[in-house]
């Protein structure tokens, strides 16, 4: 079996007495999307913010591509090619969608200490920018600021920034929350091309999505995972089906 | 043409125009008066690129202000007496090597400031910049050397080949030279790659981290950049005054270019000139009716934070164009 892409050994976090990540340790390889499920509150946001970098963790280890990144900065994590999405969609809210994209091209190909050449006729990045929308179906809306898109474009958004990063992993942070039925459809079918470019650490609720796209599953509640495996697996387990398929399935 | 262009190249040739004319109709104060707007909006332009370009509310640009002036005045002073600098460096009367010095200066000194600044933001970026300023300020007033608390006369304004520094026109054309050169940079710089990343910084610094780009090295450079901007229109301003003294470190300098910048427009090109001419044609209209002209001032201020938040170049170009 390959080695892991991401592998996280005995992670744990506290916001005071509350153990938002208690001990967790799972890995992310080649190909495989691997979903995070899990009730509200369980702790998925906060994983993901450690892993990206935006969170400090208590203590444990976080390795990418084979290199202890602990104590990497979240820029430095995402330039060996980490790429997140925000649950709660995080753009430069001033700049159009396609300059939002720019962005990340311009990160991609290196130093961002250029002063003079002009980024809007800067074709190396206008047209990856705009290819990247192509493929997450916003290119007509290429121009339109950030803050004026609709809740489900800006998460089109995001993930178009994240591929244009090239990535060597996506960290997916409930990407089709709050997209109706129709939207989440077309994504999932979208993520599920993506795991051949990177494999995805993949947290969302929608249940359908999960079950369509996961190779793997890890079930987190209160902070702790408890239970890993395939989707039958995951399907089958007494304990998931207690604590949390419950009422989802 | 955007409207905001129409109404930028028009207050560039009205700020080229009316000293002119005051010079033909031999009214040289009033051309020393638009010199004045002009070395003020340069300090201006470099604070914008901070606070219009990078959200960062430094509270301590005046140091870099005075620094850059009192470069001009202790060289000039030097050169004077015949003496070295220090070290067996020469002093200089020229301003190109004057300018040079300034913005070196005002750089070096900015960047470890900003080092530790920029670990913060909010409130305590604006304490922090501003205690700096306060100790530079502290310091030159103990400093019996170049004048202490009564600051430093050059008794001749510095010299520029082939320019006749000393007659008020000349002198404008160098300064209003420098605004135009100053102002195309940072329309370059605002449109570059750079320029994108601290404009990201400033409207999300998570979202630039999280494509990799480090926001606080970007607002490092920034800063620098945008002190040294201002360090060179201090030295500009030391010898339009032929003075320089700690008044140009003080606090109320940097209050003086952030309420420059608001009055004006926050982050727009020509914000700082606009600001500059309210600011300079309120202090010498009203300034001579009555000395509370700075309550008047107060009272334009509050209208527009309350009202148009795009200061004077908002209201009369409309809103920013998304780019
Ligand atoms: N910055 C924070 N400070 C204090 N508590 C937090 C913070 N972030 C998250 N929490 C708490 O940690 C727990 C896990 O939150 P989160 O990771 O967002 O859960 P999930 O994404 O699984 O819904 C919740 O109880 C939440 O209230
Ligand atoms: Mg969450």
């Amino acid at each position: 079996m390959s080695e892991p892409v991401l592998e996280i050994r005995d992670l744990r976090k506290s916001f005071g007495a509350l153990k938002a990540t208690d001990g967790v340790s799972l890995e992310l390889r080649p190909g495989q999307i691997h979903a995070l499920i899990g009730p509200n509150g369980a702790g998925k946001s906060t994983l993901i913010h450690q892993i990206a970098g935006s969170l400090k963790a208590d203590s444990g280890s976080i390795r990418f591509l084979g290199e202890d990144i602990s104590g990497l900065d979240m820029a430095a994590r995402a330039r060996l090619g980490l790429a997140r999405s925000f649950q709660i969609s995080s753009l430069a809210q001033e700049f159009s969608a396609l300059r939002n994209v720019m962005l990340a091209v311009q990160a991609r190909q290196g130093s961002s200490f250029r002063f003079f050449r002009q980024v809007t006729s800067d074709r190396d990045l206008t047209e990856p920018a705009m290819a990247m929308l192509e493929r997450v179906d916003l290119a007509a809306r290429a121009h339109v600021p950030a803050a004026e898109l609709s809740h489900g474009e800006r998460r089109q958004l995001e993930i178009a920034i994240a591929l244009a990063l090239s990535p060597k992993a996506f960290l997916f942070d409930e990407p089709m929350a709050g997209m109706g039925p129709e939207g989440s459809k077309r994504l999932t079918s979208f993520l599920d091309g993506l795991r051949h470019e990177a494999p995805m650490l993949l947290v969302e609720h929608d249940m359908d999505a999960v079950f369509a796209l996961a190779d793997r599953i890890s079930v987190l509640v209160y902070g702790r995972i408890i239970a890993t495996g395939t989707v039958d697996e995951i399907r089958s387990d007494p304990d998931v089906r207690r604590a949390y398929l419950g009422e989802a399935a | 043409m955007s409207r905001e262009t129409t109404v930028n190249l028009l207050l560039a040739l009205l700020l080229l125009g009316a000293p002119l004319v005051a010079a033909g109709m031999g009214e040289p104060f009033y051309v020393t008066l638009a010199t004045r707007v002009v070395v003020l909006a340069l300090a201006a332009v470099g604070l914008n690129l901070a606070l219009g370009s990078g959200g960062l509310l430094s509270f301590g640009h005046a140091a870099f202000f005075g620094l850059g002036g009192y470069v001009a005045g202790i060289l000039a002073t030097h050169a004077f007496n015949g003496e070295p600098l220090f070290a067996g460096i020469p002093a200089t009367t020229s301003m190109p090597l004057i300018w040079i010095a300034a913005v070196a200066v005002a750089g070096l000194i900015a960047l470890p400031i900003g080092a530790i600044s920029l670990r913060t933001s909010g409130v305590y970026f604006i304490m922090i910049t501003l205690a700096f300023a306060q100790m530079i300020y502290y310091f030159a007033i103990s400093w019996p050397a170049y004048g202490g608390e009564d600051g430093l006369s050059m008794s001749v304004r510095n010299a520029f080949p082939g320019v006749n520094t000393a007659k008020p026109l000349p002198y404008f054309l160098i300064c209003y030279a420098a605004l135009m050169a100053a102002l195309l940079l940072f329309r370059v710089v605002e449109g570059s790659r750079f320029g994108s990343a601290l404009q990201a910084a400033r409207q999300n610094g998570i979202r630039l981290a999280a494509v990799g780009i480090a926001p606080f090295n970007i607002r490092l450079v920034a800063f620098a950049a945008s002190a040294m901007i201002t360090g060179f229109a201090g030295a500009l301003y030391a010898d339009l005054n032929r003075f320089v003294g700690p008044s140009m470190l003080s606090w109320h300098m940097s209050g003086e270019l952030i309420v420059l910048i608001i009055l004006g427009g926050k982050g727009r090109l020509f914000g700082p000139v606009a600001g500059a001419m309210i600011f300079v044609v309120f202090e010498y209209v009203l300034g001579g009716i009555t000395e509370r002209w700075q309550f008047f001032l107060g009272l334009i201020l509050l209208g527009i934070v309350l009202f148009a938040r795009g200061g004077l170049l908002g209201l009369l170009s409309g809103k920013p164009r998304h780019v």
